[in-house]
């Protein structure tokens, strides 16, 4: 094996200018919603021209933009690759995580210049750019109880469950908390005291687990006026998850479960 | 500034952190400081399981698992610590269980355990089923049970806290850590928390490569804090590279695919792990695999137009174990590779993992000051602490075991250090460290980009101080790391606001890596010999004679160029002597 030298390896030297466009890249325009409470009266567009390859993430392009372009572009992210959740914003109006959106699924039809809009998501109030203030979704959260409730004596070894038991609540355990689906949920927009489906997919995650015996308390608090019988059933939230949950499929299954007092 | 007082202060909210915080929050007054919201932290992207000797499935035992660990880790594992490891791991895994972690089962609705890279029944003579599964998110289940459990018990959390320093105090007796100075994200303010005890658990540093499974967060700043005051790190050059990352991305397909019957092909279709590790094959500890795959591209036999990978085939599973078992990592590949599993092999090359090496601990938390004595009041846990269990390599499921067996030691051992002390007094000026750093990195003297070093840096270190080294590499990498360092000294942010203001946090996270990345390669040429996750080509073979010891990295001075002082620490042994590894 033989050494690389920084030259080789770096773009050292590059002060101030962008770094060597990528073979394959083309250039697209990236729009974003900017607002620094700090020192802005209102929120602004600003647009960039970004060279990019088609296998890049949304991501990527704000890195790019945050890296070389506008150091002051703020937003969350963690793992860039959909498991973290901190990243969740509107992207061409939809809400999504921007390490799970590839370019080549935005650009325009027939090779026409591509136009990239991002926001932050909806219904939690703007900190600074694509960054919001997330206390509001983690305390409907909290406020579900959402821990295992088992009031039985421990055994030594595990509790058993069955396959079949375990299956059951399979899906809700898969939320990262990104909020996607409670940020493009018309009701919470209207009404930010509504719990919100992400809230409600984690009290089904451990209403539907049979080793629990909290369901009681927690179909309680859900059936109270900012509960579940706000859902109006638009699948906005399903459709944003991007973990694939049926969304409004488990708050469904909570709404029986009230309505039939039994899970 | 703001002032706090707390009995504990936990710095990190991921696996280590919050297992902690359970244990101390219900004995003494704690914080846990997170520079990211608890839910965010990396655990959440482990996959494929966490270990130990439940035998659910077939005969184990907890000795086996001991024995696998130190030899995984090319005998440079203390062997007390990996023993307590091993035997605690049962009661780790059930405590999960009851905490609310649904992990998978079996038909009788037991928890179900699958095979895993190094984990062997009798003491190598075939893979046991030993890693306790939840699909392919067994990191994400533990990440969500342990911060549902910090709810449940009003653990008080101060989220987007950035950790830049910590407060040391001088006694009679030797130095003492008194506490905690953080950066608020939001506001800019500077937060001293003046503590009895201090848990460092701010996980990995992957971020000084370029291709790494880690996320953009891991930047070593816990090591790197440590080792600004003067404490050693040990062990730094071993730095594991996981045989199987998304090609060119580095997104990590966990070795459960393998456990499950995944197989390793190159370009001729040859399964080529049967060559090198002829017993178990594809299931061998992650740094031959590794070192098996980039031996296959060195010499010709990679797959793909330039011939720079391997294939993980998955085709022979079935959709339905890929779909029920590996569904994260099957729709990884279909996202990010356009490449479908149950039909295709799916490009695979190592990437950068785990960090083996961290801030030195005995086997309760405590941070040793040298070889022989503790920092009283200061503890760590997780990727960041050395204890040593994973020595030169270490086994798959093996971490996500450690974050929990020492995270919860860690735990209880502060808290209870903390009710029987009284607070000892800050240093003076306990915030002007931070308060310099930050002044530093706004003001205008010069216009170095932090992402033109940090990219620098990263290309070097996978050129240069990879999978296989060289006394040249390695020069090479400590020649560019320190020429980043001097440009380190120029850099200059756009953003000048105290509210949210990443792009100044992204510089300091910067400075962390770059002393890392020194320590690293330092270590490594330093070490001239082959040995687990660190392999030098010019020394291709295991020298025990002068390398069976752990190395101990000293800062000498407060500049960032200051010297590294190399010094060495015993190995504990009890029961195992070192033998050849052969798998
Ligand atoms: C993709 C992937 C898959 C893996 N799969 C497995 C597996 O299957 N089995 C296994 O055993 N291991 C696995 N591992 C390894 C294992 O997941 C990690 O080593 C382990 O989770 C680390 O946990 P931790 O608590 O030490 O750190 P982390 O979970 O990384 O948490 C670090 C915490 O520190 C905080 N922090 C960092 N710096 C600061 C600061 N300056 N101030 C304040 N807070 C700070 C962060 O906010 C975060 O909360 C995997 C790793 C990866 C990357
Ligand atoms: S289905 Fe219910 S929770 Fe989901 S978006 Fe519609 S109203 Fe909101
Ligand atoms: S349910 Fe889906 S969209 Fe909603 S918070 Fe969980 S992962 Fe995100
Ligand atoms: S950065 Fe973690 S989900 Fe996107």
């Amino acid at each position: 094996m033989t050494a690389s030298t920084a030259e080789q390896t770096s773009s050292s030297g590059s002060k101030g200018s962008e770094p060597p466009v990528p073979e394959g890249a083309i250039t697209v325009t990236v729009k974003i919603r900017r607002f620094n409470t700090e020192f802005d009266d209102e929120p602004r567009w600003d647009s960039f021209e970004i060279p990019a390859l088609p296998s890049d993430r949304v991501l990527n392009l704000l890195h790019y933009v945050k890296w070389y372009l506008d150091g002051t572009l703020t937003f969350r992210r963690s793992c860039a690759h959909g498991i973290c959740g901190s990243d969740a914003m509107r992207i061409n109006g939809v809400n999504r995580l921007a390490c799970k959106v590839l370019l080549k699924d935005l650009l325009s039809a027939g090779g026409k210049p591509t136009t990239i809009t991002i926001e932050p998501i909806k219904g939690l109030p703007v900190h600074k750019d694509l960054l919001v203030d997330m206390e509001p979704f983690f305390e409907a959260f909290r406020a579900v109880q959402p821990y295992l409730i088992n009031y039985s004596p421990e055994p030594t070894r595990e509790r058993l469950q069955s396959a079949a038991d375990r299956e059951r609540f399979d899906d809700t355990t898969k939320c990262i908390l990104c909020a996607c689906c409670t940020t493009s949920c018309p009701v919470y927009w209207t009404d930010g005291s509504y719990f919100g489906p992400a809230a409600i997919v984690n009290a089904h995650r451990f209403i539907f687990d049979s080793r629990d015996e909290g369901a009681e308390e927690r179909l309680d608090i859900l059936s109270d006026k900012e509960g579940v019988w706000r859902c109006r059933t638009t699948f906005n939230c399903t459709d944003a998850c991007p973990r694939g949950i049926q969304v409004t499929k488990a708050i469904q299954e909570v709404k029986r479960a009230l309505l039939f007092k039994r899970v | 500034m703001q002032f706090h007082k707390y009995d504990v202060v936990i710095i990190g909210a991921g696996g280590a952190g919050m297992r902690a915080a359970i244990e101390s929050g219900q004995r003494a007054r704690t914080a846990v400081l997170t520079k990211l919201y608890p839910t965010r932290s990396h655990t959440g992207a482990a996959q494929g399981g966490m270990c130990a000797a439940l035998a659910n499935v077939e005969e184990d035992n907890w000795e086996w698992h001991t024995f696998d660990t130190i030899k995984g880790g090319d005998y440079l594992v203390d062997q007390d610590a990996a023993e307590i490891m091993a035997k605690e791991a049962i009661d780790a895994v059930l405590d999960l269980e009851k905490m609310g972690l649904p992990f998978n089962r079996t038909p009788e609705g037991k928890i179900d355990q699958r095979r895993f890279g190094g984990h062997t029944r009798n003491h190598g003579e075939a893979a046991v089923r030993r890693a306790c599964y939840a699909a392919d998110r067994t990191g994400h289940m533990i990440l969500q049970t342990l911060y549902q459990n910090c709810v449940k018990h009003g653990i008080e959390f101060f989220n987007e806290f950035y950790v830049l320093d910590i407060c040391m105090t001088e006694t009679a007796d030797g130095p003492v850590c008194t506490g905690a100075v953080a950066y608020e994200l939001a506001t800019g303010e500077i937060h001293v928390f003046h503590a009895k005890s201090v848990i460092f658990a701010t996980g990995g540093f992957g971020k000084v490569f370029k291709t790494t499974s880690n996320a953009h967060t891991l930047t070593g700043d816990g090591m790197g804090i440590v080792f600004r005051k003067g404490l050693p790190l040990e062990d730094m050059e071993f730095y594991q590279f996981h045989p199987t990352g998304l090609a060119g991305l580095g997104i990590l397909l966990t070795e459960g695919a393998r456990g499950e019957g995944a197989i390793l092909r190159n370009a001729d279709g040859e399964r080529f792990m049967e060559r090198y590790a002829p017993t178990i094959k594809d299931l061998a500890p992650r740094d031959i695999v590794a070192r098996s795959m980039a031996l296959e591209v060195l010499e010709g036999r990679g797959a793909g137009p330039n011939k720079d990978y391997v294939l993980l085939d998955c085709t022979h599973l079935g959709a339905e174990v890929l779909e029920t078992k590996l569904p994260d990592i099957t729709e990884f590949a279909r996202t990010y590779l356009a490449v479908d599993p149950v039909t295709e092999p799916v490009p695979v090359y190592p990437t950068a993992h785990y960090a083996m090496g961290g801030i030195p601990t005995n086997v309760h938390g405590e941070v040793l000051r040298d070889n022989d004595h503790v920092v009283p009041g200061l503890y760590a846990a997780g990727e960041c602490a050395c204890v040593s269990v994973h020595g030169a390599n270490r086994l798959g499921t093996n971490s996500l075991l450690d974050i929990n067996v020492f995270g919860r030691r860690a735990g209880i051992a502060a808290a209870e250090y903390a009710l029987a002390h009284d607070h000892v007094d800050l240093p003076e000026n306990p915030a002007a460290v931070v308060e310099a750093q930050v002044a530093l990195v706004l003001s205008e003297h010069g216009h170095e980009r932090v992402a033109d070093i940090r990219i620098a840096l990263q290309a070097t270190m996978d050129a240069n101080a990879s999978v296989y080294r060289t006394e040249d590499t390695l020069k090479q990498a400590l020649h560019d790391v320190q020429a980043l360092k001097e440009r380190y000294a120029r850099i200059t942010v756009q953003d000048k606001g105290k509210r949210f203001n990443t792009d100044l946090l992204e510089a300091v996270e910067l400075g962390f890596l770059l002393e890392l990345a020194e320590v690293l390669v330092v270590g490594a040429l330093a070490r001239k010999e082959s040995r687990g996750g660190h392999a030098r080509e010019d020394y291709p073979t295991r020298d025990d004679t002068n390398f069976m010891r752990h190395s101990m990295y000293y800062k000498q001075g407060e500049a960032l160029s200051a010297d590294i002082r190399l010094d060495y620490k015993p190995v504990t042994f009890t029961r195992y002597q070192p033998m050849e590894r052969k798998y």
